[in-house]
């Protein structure tokens, strides 16, 4: 069990210092690194300051060893945009994108994995027929298309408009999580089936457990299993959707950030938010993979 | 016999097959009964119907196997429809259903003790009788240690005390009537003596009646009080087991006796230069990561050596490390250390050019057939393939595969199909003319007969005795089967752990067995020449 | 001789899927051909026909703000977007499974560094990498087509590495091995075309989601540049005239929604009747 956790961290943390690194290689190659990270307007007395703190007159590898300090001293740069550090920036979107992710996460959930788990029950009927095709068309929905109908929707019918600062972040939640709702049904599916169809529940059943007695305690705690993974995966599809669905009803978040700061070239802050998206992940991954502990001994008894 | 009324009496049962199967009825006109404290043994080969017959006495044959006539009753009383509610309070009850698999049947994720109760629990005993009574059972069953296998999850059991938890289970509640489906196939030899043991303990003890279904005929000269043998789901011969033994009407039993007695007469011995000498091996598996890193030691000094045109029977349990020391012989994998010499040679570390032309010589069939074919590669291209590697022109490469398939017993236009198509006796059959297609001089099987049914398997080793004395080859033969070993060696070596514990003359070895394990393997083995009765083990 | 595994025949093919094909062929030709429907270019302004509504006479789908006909640049549209659909998902296709087979295939450091990269991307987004890279240099269409490309190409490569070692073990390499064959022979012969579907299932996953991208990142004013076009470029520049001039937005998004879906249930049909077994993933 030590030697999980201890593979675990590991892995999480080379990737981390990979992801770190090549976001080092791009910069460095890009372009002139200290104009991209000095505040702006900056005369070239202090970008030439820059240079020299960042050492790109110095070998290679002491670039990186104090680009590497710099992050661990929490120097990310200044935006060209505003003026303001991109740490300042991410932080003032991040409740909004927040706010927006964890309801989309939560409708998501809450709509996909009793649907996906309600068509394996009822294998082979017009339910699951349903839940598949559902599952189908919420994965070749485009969000940008669904988030416009919506508008469209709520504005034809309800005289509403949906997007902007101050909308309710039901329509903009339930786009976001529209994707992810098809592939959590779609996974459900397969895992309760698989699972319905192990031999320990036809054992179970030859030892007189009543029907509802082996979902419940037999099919769905090994069910959940695998599930726990697609949450820690379905996390990344949920930050890519977050960048368009954000953008689509004028949502202030972290996504329309990122956007507005790759159409201006404001590489500090598209470098903070990526640095920032491989940290959660990574995060996450870790997390789920700990979670595994938790909820399966095959893998604490290793 | 006619007066106690039966526990369980099946008339008349067929289970229909769904469209398109190879026949209309998966069991047909059943009729079977078994009385109180009587074992009945249901024998046959795979796909005769013995599961169907099983699963339909406990209600759990699918919906696409419908039952379309027949009666089963129960202790006087008709069995509910399949698949109904009521059989809920028959399972584990009255009836109870014991899988091949034990692992397998266990949940996963679950405390083994708390699958246990969860069986008392489902049948209404009181929440504080529940703890004392796993515990008594699994005691019961003989399991070192209850209170630690009570807490244990099932991957952490092995597969022997994973079956005595499962009996544990299926005999909790002093069933009348226990179904065991091939529950000894998945152990070994030793393991397996102990379960059949058991359960005629158990058997004996909690008043049940056993319906057996297993293909070993050893087995079932062991355990069994009558016989009912089954093919393509008819039961051909039902009776007594000293009547069924000894005495067989039906044509398929004599023939599936015939194969399971072929303990042949040993085979007389010749001398000649040795083949193949293998010295002081050693081999270790290293697995696992960075920071996980684990090693196993699977061969321990193994010493042997193998004269032309003779057979070495290598005899052992799963996990013995036989497999892995012929692995090593073939050079598929690299000896830590040790020598292993062909025809005086040393060829522990050739490599490249000089390995491959080593292998034309040395040739391999593995145990199951099925996945030892390429899928996509039609069966005259497979066995061709060899030679072709070795330079052999095209055309004369097929037209000597298309020679070996008809030595082999199969006919010349099967080499236009594909592996899918054949059975997997007839894939084995193919898998023994690509290795000869090299004219071999040292043949290994691993395990080559093990995938097969006894009768399939009489033919097969047939074969390698024929083709044998055609072509000269020496023969490395592996197997944890110690009536094949019998039929087929000349020499006999036994391993356990990676270590040879005994090795010499076939004949001296079985009867003579010097070592304690080769006694304990020996007798252990099922088997009808040597019929005991259930209640000696 | 009797064969013991029956046969099964062809299975009746679903309507659903008919559906799709025809779908798929129709967007090609149209893609190839549209641009011949319509009289107009589609770079040719009118000022005096602006945004007039589909079935306005000359304008079978109607105009947009500057006068173009929808119709034609629709085609034009849909001729960029096949073109990185399947051009992007070739490249994704070919560099991870050959990163696939390669780590599998030589194990030790060449796989660890494989699986370290697998690992990173898993953990980025692509859509985030793809504006990453934009905002620092000049985009291009070729640089456009690459960043497109690399979608998925981490699951190609899992994927292939896991079939890889699993047809590795089977019995048949094995024995292929002991007749002598050389590796090349070994991968070419019996492994490669033993993993094939593997990839094949794969990339009726990912040409969807390759389609998704582009659109969505041109969708974003980030994609295609002016003066081409593609699905995606059209609805962002009818998104502010959502209720005023849907066609701008909706007929682009329908062609999208409808690729996405007939690909992606052809896919599922193709993997239904594929060997699953390979899928098991190690």
């Amino acid at each position: 069990m030590t030697a999980y956790i201890l593979a675990k961290l590991f892995r999480a943390a080379a990737t981390l210092l990979i992801a770190v690194s090549m976001v080092f290689v791009f910069i460095r190659f890009s372009g002139d690194p200290a104009a991209a990270l000095a505040p702006p307007d900056a005369p070239q007395e202090v970008i030439d300051q820059y240079a020299e703190a960042m050492g790109l007159n110095k070998p290679l590898w002491q670039q990186y060893a104090s680009y590497l300090a710099g992050l661990a001293r929490g120097e990310f740069g200044y935006s060209i945009h505003t003026g303001r550090p991109a740490l300042e920036l991410f932080l003032e979107r991040l409740p909004s994108t927040l706010r927006l992710g964890s309801a989309a996460l939560l409708i998501a959930l809450a709509a996909g994995i009793p649907l996906g788990s309600f068509a394996a029950i009822n294998r082979g009927t017009r339910i699951d027929r349903f839940a598949m095709a559902f599952s189908v068309f919420a994965f070749a929905m485009p969000n940008f298309l669904f988030g416009l109908c919506v508008i469209l929707g709520g504005a034809l019918i309800f005289q509403v408009y949906f997007g902007g600062t101050d909308a309710s972040v039901l329509p903009a939640a339930l786009t976001l999580g529209l994707a992810a709702m098809g592939s959590f049904a779609r996974f459900a599916r397969s895992s309760l089936l698989e699972t319905i169809n192990a031999p320990f529940m036809r054992a179970a059943e030859a030892r007189g457990v009543p029907y509802m007695r082996r979902l419940a305690f037999h099919a769905a705690p090994n069910a959940a299993i695998p599930l726990v993974t697609l949450i820690g995966l379905s996390l990344g599809a949920l930050i890519a959707g977050s960048v368009v669905t954000e953008q689509v009803f004028g949502w202030p978040g972290v996504g329309q950030l990122l956007v507005r700061s790759v159409a201006t070239r404001d590489i500090a802050t598209v470098q903070f938010i990526v640095l920032a998206v491989a940290c959660t992940m990574v995060l996450v991954n870790l997390l789920v993979d700990l979670l595994y502990l938790v909820i399966d001994p095959r893998i604490r008894s290793r | 016999m006619a007066d106690a009324p039966a526990v369980l009496s099946i008339r008349n049962l067929s289970v229909a097959l769904p469209e398109g199967g190879d026949r209309d009825y998966a069991v047909q006109g059943i009729a079977l009964d078994v009385k109180p404290g009587e074992t009945v043994c249901l024998v046959g080969e795979s796909g005769s119907g013995k599961t169907v017959v099983a699963h339909s006495v406990i209600g759990m044959l699918p919906k696409a196997l419908p039952v379309v006539d027949g009666k089963l009753r129960f202790e006087g009383r008709e069995l509910p429809p399949q698949r109904s509610k009521a059989y809920d309070s028959l399972r584990g009850l009255k009836i109870s259903l014991i899988f091949q698999d034990a692992v397998a049947s266990l949940d996963p994720v679950q405390r083994t003790g708390r699958q246990l109760e969860e069986i008392l629990a489902v049948h209404g005993v009181a929440r504080r009788a529940r703890f004392k009574r796993a515990l008594e059972m699994l005691e019961a069953v003989g399991l070192p240690d209850p209170a630690r296998i009570y807490r244990s999850y099932p991957h952490q059991l092995s597969g022997g005390q994973a079956q005595r938890v499962v009996i544990a289970g299926a005999l909790l509640l002093s069933p009348k009537l226990l179904i065991a489906d091939e529950p000894t196939t998945a152990l070994d030899v030793t393991t397996q003596a102990e379960i059949l043991g058991l359960l005629a303990r158990l058997k004996k003890e909690r008043g049940a009646s056993v319906l057996f279904i297993t293909h070993d005929f050893g087995i079932v000269a062991e355990i069994a009080d009558r016989i009912a043998v089954m093919k393509d789901g008819e039961i051909v011969e039902f009776g007594a087991a000293n009547t069924v033994l000894d005495a067989p009407e039906h044509p398929y039993t004599r023939r599936l006796l015939a194969a399971a007695r072929k303990s042949a007469a040993v085979r007389e011995s010749r001398s000649s230069q040795p083949v193949l000498e293998v010295d002081d091996l050693h081999l270790t598996y290293r697995t696992g990561g960075l920071l996980s890193r684990k090693s196993v030691h699977a061969v321990k000094g193994v010493s042997l050596r193998l004269e032309a045109g003779r057979t070495l029977a290598v005899v052992g349990e799963s996990g013995s490390g036989k497999s892995s020391m012929a692995r090593c012989i073939l050079r598929l994998e690299a000896a830590d250390s040790g020598a292993i010499r062909f025809r005086g040679e040393d060829i522990t570390s050739l490599t490249g050019t000089r390995l491959r032309a080593l292998r034309k010589k040395i040739q391999f069939v593995q145990q199951d057939p099925y996945s030892s074919i390429n899928p996509r590669q039609r069966i005259l291209s497979a066995i061709a393939e060899g030679p072709i590697i070795h330079d052999a022109p095209r055309r004369e490469a097929e037209a000597k595969a298309a020679d070996l398939l008809e030595t082999t017993g199969l006919s010349a236009v099967a080499g236009r199909r594909y592996p899918h198509e054949f059975s997997g006796g007839q894939l084995q059959r193919i898998c023994i003319a690509r290795a000869l297609a090299l004219e071999p001089e040292l043949l290994i099987a691993d395990e080559a007969v093990s995938a097969l049914d006894v009768s399939i398997q009489a033919q097969i080793l047939d074969l390698f005795r024929s083709l044998q004395s055609k072509f000269g080859f020496a023969m490395v033969f592996i197997t944890h089967d110690l009536r094949v070993a019998r039929s087929i060696s000349d020499d006999i070596l036994v391993m356990k752990d990676g270590e040879v514990v005994e090795s010499g003359l076939a004949a001296r070895v079985f009867d003579a067995p010097a070592h304690p394990y080769t006694k304990a393997l020996l007798s252990a083995a099922p088997d009808i020449a040597s019929r005991r009765t259930a209640e000696a083990a | 001789m009797e064969s013991s595994r029956p046969r099964i025949g062809p299975p009746a093919i679903p309507w659903s899927i008919r559906l799709s094909v025809c779908f798929i062929c129709l967007f090609v030709l149209f893609a190839l051909f549209g641009e011949f429907l319509s009289p107009y270019g589609f770079r040719e302004t009118s000022m005096f026909d602006r945004l007039l509504p589909p079935g306005s006479p000359g304008y079978v789908l109607g105009t947009d703000a500057r006068g173009r006909d929808v119709l034609v640049r629709l085609a034009v549209g849909a001729q960029i977007t096949l073109i990185v659909a399947i051009a992007g998902t070739l490249i994704g296709a070919v560099i991870g499974s050959l990163l696939g087979i390669v780590a599998a295939a030589r194990r030790g450091a060449v796989e660890h560094v494989i699986v370290a990269a697998i690992d990173v991307q898993a953990s980025l987004p692509i859509i985030v990498v793809a504006l990453f890279v934009l905002a620092m240099f000049d985009n291009s269409f070729t640089l456009f087509l690459l960043l497109v490309g690399l979608t998925g190409w981490e699951v190609y490569a899992r994927l292939m590495r896991g079939a890889t070692l699993s047809v590795k073990e089977r019995g048949y390499v094995t024995a292929v091995r002991a007749l002598g064959a050389s590796p090349a022979r070994i991968y070419l012969r019996h492994i490669l075309p033993n993993i094939f579907n593997v990839a094949l299932v794969q990339f009726t996953i990912n040409l969807p989601l390759t389609v998704l991208l582009e659109t969505a990142l041109s969708f974003l004013g980030l994609g295609v540049q002016p003066p081409l076009t593609s699905l995606g470029q059209i609805m962002s520049e009818g998104r502010d005239r959502l209720l005023t001039a849907w066609w701008l937005t909706l007929f682009p998004g329908a062609v999208i929604f409808f690729l996405a879906l007939s690909v992606s249930l052809c896919g599922d049909w193709i993997r239904d009747r594929l060997d699953p077994t390979l899928r098991s993933e190690t």
